[in-house]
């Protein structure tokens, strides 16, 4: 069975081919950044990167992602990935926080695809990721800034 | 893992079980406000005792020399690292209340904020009480600011004097001459130091008798757009902690399979599939229902799913939303308990010249937190330990106790910040921490135990905001003045049925009419009744608690009326607020900065409410139109709001953003309805939340006050869902006098 690359380390993890990637990262490697919401793929708290694209952690088994590379919050650090960070601290973005790893995950994402999005461009990438919060319009000025220090 | 509190002595030993016990006869959000003037005896270098710079207690991270700080009170330590660590008494739920509090105790030391961390501080009711609503430790009621202006200040001001005195000592200085900016400490013969390099020093320093705070014109960070958030660093990559994230050697994960309706009795299980699941450990029975303890969250799911259970349902077979609206409105024609009666509301209503009279519906509704209820539990060595988000500390640590078996001294909580509240972690039951020590103890504290609610648990476990049904019938003369008002209001009391029982008062829980009764209006002769129904559901305060209902209630008929009196809404509105200035001058504001009066393009139109909550005032104003699927589509919200001196504008800002985000997710799509006793809704597929396309641009306005702070967290939500329900009106010809919006028949464009 292939390893498991999660941020440029192999695992060797003996969980369940069928357990969720979710949990494999939280209790079985201690990366607690990747967050539970729903476990049904409808808020985007657990959102990762598999091979650059963002994936819902909670529904994606770990045998779908073996011999794959898959990024973390924790391990985030690609040019637009670092942008984003940046523009969410600068622009105050985070409430309680819980979805944040999620919504900067799949915004970082967005922003390798295209480095200039329109407001809608930014609706249809984040849509799946929920704020209870209601961050939303921060969310959209900070994917703008780390867009333009992107020089998009 | 963390510091012993200092020892004060014996004299000044404390008695929680007293003072808890105490609190539970007599506590509510109302009662601790009418308190206020005993706690204000409190204020004024209340800050921790001992005549000698008291080491703070230390908890979590962060912890740094602690043999060698700063520490004159139970909010402030100075470590030779030069970091500043602002001890929090309050539960970080987003609402910013740490950066606020760390402001005050900065504001006073001077300190520079790039050096300043806050940690969460221990269950102590007397050390770290609510001065808005104690004699207890807790967050709520949007109290924070208000209740911490005068004492976080103190806080600062304190360690403030010992640096300076130590200072003037060292360098042989009158204390005077003694400047500070930003953590460095100034003379003028050019000797300076960071706080860092006086800690010590400072700490061998008799604690001042009293202090003097600034002027507020020499604030430095206080209302000062560069005092940024203390906690988007770490919500940012992944290193901010959650209960869900605690890591303890040997922690286990259970889940709990829990009565599928409200009073559902365990009947029999079988456990054996479930223990034959890898990774589980235990199953055990507790008195919430079946728990399957795991090694892991996946283990504990799958282990859950092989649960063969039988319960007993019977006893709520009757119990359905649609049931209780139709009992609810026949209720509503009945008399209630009398919140206000006036004898003439009656004759006025009769010989008026135009009645309105309307019937509105609002749902129970989640609170839905990102992160769904958890609790880590540990028993071992004779105490327990729990991590969580505790809000009401006092009460999670008496409930705790007794769950435990345990004295209070026996039992240590360490609050964690919280993935969202919105109400929910602050409940009379704290349910969601009894439960987990109720898995510890059922595996006789083996070892730690973290028992995490799925979506689905926790959107079906009640603790709504009750179900509401209002019946008004208000009056207008032939010049367009309102002549009476009779308000009948139907719903559970939030109050009734726990601790808080002693506060509903002649059959009037505050919590069910406020933002009705008192009204902030001129209203004449009027009168307001309340029933309240007593369900197997049970139910919490939900972000604004009363003005959830009463503000969209109240704010729909005053723009009804005002339409039928041939008036202009803002000018119907302030005609009524003569001896509200605050009120008056909130809602021009919002209307001036909305543009309102000006003409908008075709489809679209304005609305606007304005409501007091938790002493502050906030207007809004919608802009709305509709989709070609004739739903609303809200575009923009123009926000003004009087809170008091604005302790950090940004903050504020974010919480009238996020008011209006959280309060148009429950207009347009929230609600829990109950079928036979079962929640139809299961998670976030049918409990819609907002998303990000839906979300308007809000804009916020801050009205310049010197008046001392009051809440944010909670008042940017109740204008919204009238002032887009006005909006609508403009669009559609319709009052909507049913929530969530999503359930009234779309009509086109």
């Amino acid at each position: 069975m292939p390893a498991l690359d999660v941020n440029g380390t192999k695992h060797e993890v003996a969980a369940d081919p069928e357990t969720p990637l979710l949990w494999v990262l939280r209790d079985d490697l201690g990366l607690t950044g990747t967050k539970y919401g729903c476990g049904v793929a409808q808020c985007g708290a657990c959102t990762v990167h598999v091979d650059g694209e963002p994936r819902r952690a909670c529904t994606t088994p770990l045998k779908a992602v073996l011999g794959k590379q898959v990024t973390t919050i924790e391990g985030l650090r690609s040019k637009s990935g670092k942008a984003v960070q940046s523009a969410w601290v600068k622009l105050d973005v985070v409430q309680c926080g819980f979805c944040q790893s999620g919504q900067i995950m799949t915004a970082a994402a967005l922003l390798e695809k295209n480095r200039a999005p329109s407001d809608r461009d930014i609706d249809r990438a984040l849509t799946g990721n929920l704020c209870r919060c209601a961050t939303y319009q921060r969310i959209r000025a900070a994917v703008h800034a780390a867009a333009k220090t992107l020089g998009g | 893992m963390h510091g012993e509190h200092a020892d004060d002595g014996a004299d000044q030993a404390r008695d929680p079980v007293d003072d808890a016990a105490t609190t539970r006869e007599t506590l509510s959000r109302r009662g601790f406000v009418r308190l206020a003037t005993a706690t204000g005896l409190l204020l004024g270098m209340q800050l921790g005792r001992g005549e000698r710079a008291r080491a703070a207690p230390a908890q979590g991270t962060g912890e740094s020399g602690a043999a060698d700080a700063l520490a004159p009170n139970a909010f402030v330590r100075i470590t030779p690292d030069d970091l500043v660590t602002v001890i929090v008494k309050h539960h970080e739920m987003g609402q910013g209340t740490a950066t606020g509090i760390a402001t005050l105790v900065a504001e006073e030391l001077d300190a520079d904020w790039s050096r300043v961390r806050v940690e969460y501080a221990p269950s102590d009711p007397k050390l770290y009480n609510n001065l808005a609503w104690g004699p207890m430790q807790g967050t709520g009621g949007s109290s924070a600011m208000k209740a911490g202006f005068q004492q976080m200040r103190e806080a600062g001001a304190a360690a403030r004097a010992l640096l300076v005195a130590a200072a003037a000592k060292q360098w042989k200085v009158p204390a005077r001459e003694i400047t500070i900016e930003r953590g460095t400490l100034r003379h003028k013969s050019g000797k300076e130091a960071r706080f860092g390099a006086l800690a010590s020093p400072a700490a061998k320093e008799p604690l001042p008798k009293d202090v003097k705070l600034k002027e507020p014109r020499d604030f430095r960070l206080i209302g000062k757009e560069q005092t940024r958030r203390v906690d988007s660093a770490a919500k940012c990559d992944g290193s901010a902690v959650y209960t869900m994230d605690v890591k303890l050697p040997g922690l286990l994960t259970a889940v709990i399979a829990r009565p599928p309706t409200f009073s559902a009795k365990l009947v029999s299980f079988d456990a054996k599939a479930a223990r034959a699941v890898p990774g589980v450990t235990d199953v055990v029975k507790v008195p919430e229902g079946v728990a399957v303890v795991a090694k892991g969250m996946w283990a504990a799911l799958e282990g859950r799913k092989a649960l063969k259970l039988s319960w007993d349902t019977k006893k709520d077979a009757g119990l359905s939303t649609e049931a209780l609206l139709a009992q609810y409105k026949k209720q509503a024609k009945t008399r209630g308990a009398r919140a206000v009666e006036h004898a003439d509301t009656k004759a006025q209503l009769a010989k008026s010249k135009q009645v309105i009279e309307a019937v509105y519906e609002l749902p129970f509704l989640a609170h839905a937190t990102m992160e769904p209820m958890n609790c880590v539990a540990w028993l071992h060595d004779g105490k327990l330990e729990t991590w969580a988000g505790h809000q009401v500390q006092t009460l999670d640590h008496q409930l705790a106790a007794e769950a435990a078996g345990l004295p209070l001294d026996k039992v240590e909580l360490h609050t964690l910040i919280s993935g969202g509240s919105f109400g929910r972690r602050a409940n009379p039951w704290s349910d969601y921490v009894v439960e987990a020590v109720h898995v510890a103890k059922a595996i006789g504290g083996r070892a730690p135990v973290r028992v995490q609610r799925t979506r689905e648990d926790d959107l079906r476990a009640g603790l709504y905001r009750p179900l509401y049904v209002h019946d008004v019938r208000a009056g207008l003369d032939a010049a367009g003045a309102i002549t009476g008002w009779a308000h009948t209001i139907v719903g559970q009391s939030i109050q009734a049925g726990g601790p808080f029982e002693a506060m509903v008062k002649n059959g009037i829980d505050e919590t069910s009419v406020e933002g009705v009764w008192p009204t902030q209006y001129g209203i004449p002769n009027m009168s307001v009744d309340l029933h309240s129904p007593k369900l197997p559901v049970r139910v919490l305060w939900w972000r604004s608690v009363g003005h959830t209902h009463t503000a969209f209630v109240i704010e729909t008929m005053m723009d009804e009326l005002a339409t039928a009196a041939g008036k202009d809404p803002v000018a119907f509105r302030l005609a009524l607020l003569g001896d509200k200035p605050r009120h008056a001058a909130v809602l021009k504001l919002a209307a001036d900065k909305s543009g309102w009066g000006k003409p908008l393009p075709a489809g679209k139109a304005r609305g606007v409410a304005v409501h007091e909550s938790f002493d502050s005032v906030v207007a809004q104003v919608a802009e709305v139109s509709l989709t070609a699927q004739g739903k609303p589509r809200v575009e923009r919200v123009t926000v003004a709001v009087d809170c008091g001196l604005a302790i950090n504008p940004d903050v504020v800002r974010a919480q009238m953003e996020g008011g209006v985000g959280f309060a148009l997710s429950a207009a347009l799509y929230n609600e829990i309805t109950i079928e036979h006793g079962h929640v139809k809704q299961s998670n976030f597929h049918d409990y819609r939340s907002l998303r990000i396309e839906d979300m308007p641009h809000v804009d916020v306005h801050i009205m310049a006050s010197a008046a001392p702070p009051t809440g944010v967290g909670e008042p940017g939500v109740p204008p919204l869902a009238p002032a887009v329900a006005n909006a609508l009106f403009q669009l559609t010809g319709e009052r909507v006098r049913r929530l969530p919006f999503a359930r009234r028949a779309p009509k086109q464009a």
